[in-house]
């Protein structure tokens, strides 16, 4: 057999074999056991406060689904927490703060390690030319739409308080994740902030961005509210010290 | 590997322990850290290691390199540590004699391959090709292993020393792994050691190890054990400068208890020296 061939076969038997089958060789069952315990050891970690949330037994439950859905793929175990949260919406379709929260967990974990960048802070602020500016964001900033107060059940676990009740949450809410002084954070935001932020980070300017603004809110409101904006971004480290230099973004397409 | 030859004690970084190693300096000559760890855009885990490599040689030891897969090296990989490599300007690279990943299945272990000519020209060939993408040679570890093949061609210290000696590589000798695998296929580990090609070894791992039901388990969550510590003593008198690490993965106890195990490792290479002498 080519080596080919008997790692092909070997992968499959970590993968589908019966490691319970009487037949199997000791060493074959040790390979298999430290293929799971290392996907499951690496599931736990990345999703501490979701296995508390639905219990230690539930959660073993969804990992092994998980195993057989799907097998790793990248040389790094970083990357298998990658679509857990799927498994779980799959697994949890009633109870949406599932997903939610795995999603919350999985993306400070993520932010963590994602890649440094020199944050824009506010005594640099005024010398931006903000009439002109192009916004840009740092690298971790992660952002997705939730249904469900997960992040109140995450701060809850993490600081070991009894959660609150799961509450869905009635207007369209997205979460933004990100990484400051080495921290990961995050804040809920609402459906026109999370708008701002999309437009924001496909490279329009500020200028433009409160034209959006005043589109959606009134002359008044519209800068009033494109000025929160950006002064909460300034203050939560969102913004990198590229924020201004118009020629640091590849000219724009147009015919 | 480093241009003169490095014979220093060492301990592998872990977490309960970065505190100790961001303070006043501790009595090792160097760390070694798990590649994969640091292998990541930025960060916390980045930042720490540039500190360490601010105050201790630092040796980078791979998990995920899969030298014996059939299909190559992933080239995302390789281009990801050797831009660690860049920037931490290492003691040693090292990976083990394994394979983990085929077909874009990556089993997060280390898979024993059979010690065959096919082999060995596939594990070459990829030494190889991480050498020149890292722009430096490697050493290679033997595995601990829980099966054995029939069709094995060569035994196992043969097939290290042709891989050395054809693709320019060094050897990190795990003595744990040698009893290790002793104990599991039923052969001396001192005739294994006493047919080690000594003059490619520049670094050796010391640990422990947990018995199984049927095997024992490569488990790093004991100290060394008094059968490992007799293999390092029997061993060190052939072997010309070699660094010295102390490998804790599990139930990892206090940095004291792990110096301690070091001074025990500098006695033992202290009385080789002078029966070498």
């Amino acid at each position: 057999m080519s080596l080919l061939a008997l790692q092909r076969d070997f992968g499959a038997w970590l993968r589908d074999g019966d490691g319970e089958d009487g037949s199997t060789a000791p060493g074959m069952r040790v390979y298999q056991n430290n293929y799971r315990v290392s996907l499951s050891a690496c599931l736990e970690d990345a999703f501490a406060h979701t296995r508390a949330w639905i219990g230690e037994e539930a959660f073993a439950r969804a990992v092994v689904e998980h195993i057989c859905r799907v097998p790793p793929s990248s040389w790094t175990l970083d990357d298998y927490p990658r679509d857990f949260p799927d498994t779980l919406a799959f697994l949890y379709p009633d109870d949406i703060e599932v997903a939610d929260l795995a999603w919350l967990e999985l993306a400070l974990g993520e932010v963590f390690v994602g890649p440094d960048a020199e944050t824009l802070v506010r005594a640099d602020a005024v010398n931006v030319d903000w009439d002109n500016a192009i916004l840009h964001f740092i690298p971790t900033l992660d952002l997705r739409a939730v249904r469900s107060n997960a992040h109140a059940l995450w701060s809850a676990l993490d600081a070991e308080r009894m959660p609150p009740e799961v509450e869905l949450l009635g207007a369209r809410h997205a979460l933004l994740v990100w990484r400051r002084d080495m921290i990961s954070r995050f804040r809920l935001v609402d459906e026109r902030e999370e708008q701002a932020l999309v437009l924001a980070r496909s490279g329009l300017s500020f200028a433009d961005l409160c034209a959006a603004a005043v589109a959606v809110a009134g002359e008044a409101d519209g800068i009033a509210l494109a000025g929160r904006w950006l002064g909460q971004w300034l203050a939560d480290g969102l913004l990198t010290t590229d924020t201004g230099m118009a020629d640091a973004l590849p000219p724009i397409q147009t015919r | 590997m480093p241009s003169s030859p490095f014979a220093g004690f060492g301990l592998g970084l872990r977490k309960p322990h970065h505190a100790d190693f961001l303070g006043p300096r501790v009595a090792v000559d160097f760390l070694e850290v798990i590649s994969e760890n640091f292998m990541v855009d930025g960060g916390r885990p980045r930042h720490l290691l540039r500190e360490i490599r601010a105050r201790y040689p630092v040796a980078l030891h791979g998990v995920s390199m899969s030298l014996g897969s059939a299909e190559g090296l992933d080239r995302a990989y390789l281009a990801r540590l050797r831009a660690l490599v860049d920037e931490i300007e290492p003691l040693f690279v090292s990976d083990h004699l394994s394979w983990t990943r085929i077909d874009g299945f990556s089993a997060h272990d280390l898979l024993p391959l059979p010690y065959t000519r096919e082999a060995l020209d596939i594990v070459v060939a990829n030494v190889a090709h991480a050498q020149d993408t890292l722009g430096r040679a490697m050493l290679v570890e033997n595995p601990s292993t829980y099966i054995a093949f029939g069709g094995d061609e060569v035994a196992e210290w043969e097939f290290l020393d042709a891989l050395c000696a054809r693709a320019g590589c060094g050897l990190l000798l795990d003595i744990n792994n040698v009893f290790v695998c002793a104990a599991n296929h039923g052969f001396e580990a001192r005739v294994w050691l006493d047919h080690l090609p000594a003059q490619h070894v520049r670094q050796i791992h010391l640990a422990g190890h947990s018995a199984g039901e049927y095997l024992l388990i490569d488990t790093h969550d004991q100290p060394v054990p008094p059968s490992v510590w007799d293999l390092y003593a029997h061993i060190l008198p052939r072997l010309g400068p070699v660094a010295t690490m102390i490998e804790r993965d599990d139930a990892i106890p206090p940095l004291h208890d792990l110096l301690t195990e070091l001074d025990t490792a500098r006695a033992i290479a202290a009385d080789a020296g002078r029966l070498a002498a």
